[in-house]
């Protein structure tokens, strides 16, 4: 087995590099520079199978910037646990140096500074080159990706994800998993997964009126690769007739099924299998507990939660490896399976640093193809940032608080809600803001931005069920996103206490007085999971607010007291 | 639109109200009655019953539960925060090849589901599954 010092040091090597230079050190030159390539892809290959992971693109063809969380909250046997370490503790942890290219790409903290040196990340035409160096070394390298690819930009509203159907075909993968893709709907994910030339993977893609396993998802996958079998079982994101619109989906049952999920580990192992992958959308700690209760499983590439590590989760003898999200990592996981079992592993995540890795010409050329027809209309300024607008965190980002301005203005609304999705890039400050960075924080296929009337009673417990989907201390009954946004309302919240119990102070801003629980207040809001839900689209309310406003400066959110952590 | 209290809960899977504010088993004494009633107050063992329910109810309204216990004579079903927590009793002859049954219930709230087993030989088996039922909201 390898030792943590190894996973550091083969994991580690974007932070190697200047791992001494310290923090300021983080000139454009230094970037472009001091970081080549080579030593981003530098990967002593080990053992006989290699695996290649993304996931959860959320539609970014392009190098965009992607701010990592400072508040990311752990309960339970989680609490203190990565990833709930942020910023510098977390850099600590894993000796990244402050100002390093690591600091940059995994952690928060002097993100504006650090954006302006080290460019963006991500894209498409990058990964491809990555994932063709990779097959360099190992030609017969598993690709996989997580999913949430077929959602989140303005191209992928437009085409219904026909160009990210398009671009990951040309990179080749060998299996996907789901989440958003079924917000496209079920014809529409049905026409996509019938022509897709990989493996649609899902053990708990079920049929909803007889719950029964499906045709078009079967449970799993078996590879022969250098020498060995390997089997890679899918595991679809549990929860989406929940989380996401289950009017859109509605022949669909999910769950996490891990009575099932042991049932195909058997299955797999009794047909050969010497190694046994499982591409989860479950989200990090639902697959530590999972790791946990279903034995055999090998390697879990994790996904959903949007967590980058530089180096595995150990639970048992199953390693964990999540890969970020936006296009802005790709996990290489080298694995020595031999005698029937995974006897050691090497893994490396690859941080697509886009002024250092060339783009590869040929899916460079196709994504510009794909943004062809749209690239006049999304590519108008509609304003300009003076703050950095970003959006993982547990309880506010600075894209949440404009997108509630706008519907508290624009909707004329005492109170505002907008989702806790992680999904969405950054902006700068000094950068233009396009009507595709406004999509690109907004677009799905039910963003209809609805006014409506709620009680004081009903906000209580809207905020209760939701703060209950992320702090429940079992993971299995957590959905993975973050707190549902306020605007207008502040409120405290202990995550430490139970259900019904978490949130008190409910403030309306505006007045400074308490939530009354018998009075109905105006709320706009949207990403509503009823059915029929009307109102214009969020990204017109968002684009008409930033218009007027011409420069978006958003201060501080100092309305949510988290207490109990 | 006019998106009224009752439609959000209607969606949102049944009356989650009650469930946030109150918190679990509300009737759980009500379901201990009934479960005093059919034992004779024996002792419950465990580990030969096994009960399968979804952790999180898709949609409250119809709620798919499984149990299977070899060697049961009966296996009744309880829903400890439902209004009337007694569900169903399945009766097994001795040429039923499986002592398994599978179906959907109802669920108010978040609460836990039950499940009874009289063996053959008069003992009783006993297994519960958590379930909640959430407005739900959006992940990832």
């Amino acid at each position: 087995m390898i030792s943590r010092r190894d996973f550091l040091q083969v994991g580690m090597a974007a932070s190697a590099l200047l791992g001494t230079s310290g923090f300021g050190n983080w000139a454009r030159l230094a970037a472009q520079q001091a970081l080549t390539q080579d030593q981003l892809l530098e990967f002593e290959t080990f053992g006989n199978v290699s695996l290649i992971h993304i996931t959860d693109i959320h539609g970014q063809l392009k190098p965009i910037y992607f701010r990592e969380p400072s508040v990311n909250i752990g309960v339970g046997d989680n609490k203190g646990a990565v990833p709930h370490i942020t910023g510098a503790e977390f850099r600590k942890l894993y000796g990244i140096a402050d100002g390093s290219p690591s600091h940059y790409a995994l952690s928060s903290g002097d993100f504006a500074a650090l954006a302006k040196g080290y460019g963006r990340v991500g894209g498409l035409d990058r990964v491809a080159t990555v994932i063709k160096a990779i097959r360099a070394d190992r030609p017969d390298a598993i690709l996989l990706d997580g999913g949430d690819t077929w959602h989140g930009s303005y191209t992928t509203w437009k085409t219904q994800a026909q160009d990210m159907f398009n671009v990951m075909n040309a990179l080749k993968p060998d299996a996907m998993t789901f989440h958003w893709e079924f917000t496209l709907g079920s014809d529409r994910v049905t026409e996509l997964v019938e022509q897709l030339p990989f493996a649609a993977l899902g053990q708990n893609i079920f049929d909803a009126e007889w719950d029964e396993p499906t045709e078009l998802f079967p449970p799993y996958k078996m590879f022969e690769r250098g020498g060995t079998k390997i089997a890679v079982i899918g595991q679809a994101f549990p929860y989406m007739p929940i989380a996401n619109p289950r009017w859109m989906f509605p022949e669909y049952s999910f769950g996490i099924r891990d009575e099932n999920m042991a049932a195909m580990v058997e299955e797999v192992r009794a047909a050969g299998a010497e190694c046994v992958v499982v591409l989860s959308h479950n989200g990090f700690d639902v697959d530590k507990k999972m790791a946990s209760v279903v034995p055999g499983i090998d390697v879990i590439l994790s996904g959903h939660t949007h967590d980058a590590l530089p180096e595995p989760a150990l639970v048992g003898e199953t390693i964990i490896v999540p890969s970020g999200s936006n296009g802005k990592f790709v996990s290489r996981v080298d694995l020595d399976i031999r005698d029937g079992r995974m006897m050691g592993y090497r893994t490396k995540l690859i941080p697509i640093f886009s002024d250092v890795i060339t783009p590869d010409p040929e899916v460079a050329a196709l994504i510009d193809a794909e943004r062809a027809p749209y690239l006049h209309e999304m590519t108008e300024v509609v304003g300009q940032t003076e703050s950095l607008l970003y959006r993982r965190g547990n309880f506010n980002g600075s894209w949440d608080d404009l997108i509630c301005d706008a519907l508290l203005s624009e909707r004329d609304a005492e109170i505002a809600l907008s989702p806790g999705v992680r999904w969405g890039p950054t902006l700068i400050p000094g950068q233009d803001i396009t009507r595709e960075d406004i999509f690109g924080v907004t677009s799905m296929s039910y963003g209809q931005a609805y006014r409506t009337e709620m009680t004081g009673a009903f906000l209580k417990v809207v905020l209760e069920d939701v703060a209950d989907n992320i702090f429940n201390p079992d993971p299995y009954y957590q959905q993975g996103g973050d707190m549902v946004r306020t605007g207008g309302l502040g409120y405290r919240i202990d995550v430490s206490k139970p259900q019904g119990a978490r949130i008190s102070n409910m403030t309306l801003l505006k007045t400074g007085e308490p939530i009354d629980p018998a009075r109905s207040y105006v709320v706009a809001g949207w990403a509503s999971v009823n059915e029929g839900t009307e109102g214009p689209q969020i990204w017109d309310v968002v684009e008409s607010h930033i218009r007027k406003l011409g420069t978006v400066t958003v201060q501080g959110n100092t309305n949510v007291d988290v207490v109990g952590a | 639109m006019e998106l009224t209290r009752r439609k959000m809960l209607a969606i949102g899977s049944g009356t989650l109200a009650l469930a946030s504010l109150t918190g679990l088993p509300a009737f759980a004494s009500l379901t201990d009655e009934a479960v005093s009633a059919l034992t004779g107050g024996a002792d419950l063992g465990e580990g030969a019953i096994t009960l399968t329910a979804p952790e999180i109810a898709e949609n409250g309204n119809t709620v798919p539960i499984e149990v299977d216990a070899p060697g049961a004579v009966e296996i009744t079903l309880f829903a400890d925060g439902n209004p009337v927590p007694n569900v169903a009793t399945f009766k097994f002859g001795p040429l039923s090849a499986s002592r398994s049954a599978s179906t959907r219930i109802r669920l108010a709230t978040t609460q836990n589901v039950v499940a009874i087993a009289k063996m053959e030989d008069g003992s009783f088996q006993k297994a519960s599954a958590e379930v909640k039922v959430t407005i739900g909201g959006c992940g990832g």
